[in-house]
């Protein structure tokens, strides 16, 4: 794998092994990642995977990871997906939210919203 | 590209879920603005790309034309438990393939309207109709805006009678905060009711 991190955009399809789906359909912009307690990056890793691992030491959202990372969301699914695979990152919540978003749910946005 | 290297940066550690909302319109209307006003981080910007004809890994590697879209976005800490995200995302109907995945899952969404060119946001609504996304309306006010009475901006957009219509400053974070308002508590009335 050629890296070339640091040196401006990589091509996505060369980070990614050439694959251009997420092995995890349910990491979507706004879920929740962070690295998995212990882990660390590892000598056979890209560096884009290296940079993620340090990043999520804390929770982010996927979209933050790409943003910070300077990566396409598509890029840094595929990314967080082998990791998950692999144990080093953990996803939260692990199920997706329903479709419909219950009364309970949209109460607790209102509220959250009027203390700003 | 700056690096999340503060601590603040991040999600709090008790926060266990995330929604989002998505805010959409034409170029210029005031999107990254009304997410600025909101947001508790400097607004992000990532890009998604995607293949121009359908879905997917054909068209990859043979090559395709994909195009880029830019989404900018921020984070509002709701209370201890669940943060909400904030995507604007662009009007145009060349990105309308990107947003069947974008507003996967989202509450709702806020879609702003210039009122000096209403038209610009015709497929906005159209598209939001056609994905059965729940929205509101905000139009923006700028210096050069025409006085509409809401009865006049309403017919001209053609909303459905229950589809909130308000006017907005979204460099003003009150006036934003408002709109986001009446969006959720038009979802949660329309849930309850639903569910009764
Ligand atoms: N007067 C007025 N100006 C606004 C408002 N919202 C945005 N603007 C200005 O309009 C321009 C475009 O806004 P921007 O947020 O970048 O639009 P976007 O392309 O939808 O993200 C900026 O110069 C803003 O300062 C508003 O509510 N009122
Ligand atoms: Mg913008």
């Amino acid at each position: 794998m050629t890296s070339s991190a640091g040196s401006g955009p990589v091509r996505p399809y060369v980070i990614t092994g050439g694959r251009s789906v997420p092995a995890l359909d349910n990491l979507a912009l706004e879920t929740l990642v962070i690295a998995a307690s212990g882990s660390a990056p590892e000598p056979r890793m890209s560096p884009e995977s290296a940079e993620i691992l340090s990043l999520c030491r804390r929770q982010l959202s996927v979209a933050e990871v790409a943003a910070h990372l300077g990566q396409p969301i598509t890029v840094v699914k595929v990314l967080l997906a082998d990791l998950v695979d692999a144990g080093l990152i953990k996803v939260r919540p692990p199920v997706p939210i329903a479709d419909l978003p219950d009364k309970g749910l949209l109460k607790e946005v209102l509220d959250g919203l009027r203390q700003l | 590209m700056d690096s999340a290297n503060s601590d603040d940066h991040y999600v709090a550690d008790t926060v266990s879920a995330a929604v989002k909302i998505v805010i959409a319109g034409p170029l210029g209307v005031g999107k990254t603005t009304l997410i600025g006003s909101l947001s508790e981080i400097v607004p992000l910007r990532t890009e998604e790309s995607m293949t121009q004809a359908g879905s997917g890994v054909d068209e990859e590697v043979s090559g395709k034309a994909t195009t880029t879209v830019a989404m900018d976005f921020g984070r509002i800490t709701l209370n201890a438990r669940r943060v909400l995200y904030l995507f604007g995302t662009p009007g145009q109907p060349r990105f309308f393939p990107m947003w069947r995945h974008l507003v996967h899952g989202a509450l709702g969404a806020l879609a702003l309207v210039d009122t000096r060119r209403l038209e610009a946001s015709f497929d906005v609504l159209g598209h939001l109709e056609d994905l059965g996304v729940p929205f509101a309306v905000a139009a923006n006010n700028f210096p050069s805006s025409p006085n509409y009475p809401p009865e006049a901006l309403r017919s001209a957009l053609d909303l459905l009678p229950e589809t909130p219509l308000m006017i907005c400053d979204a460099r003003d974070r009150y006036s934003s905060a408002q709109a986001l308002i009446t969006l959720v508590d038009h979802l949660y009335t329309t849930a309850s009711e639903a569910t009764r």
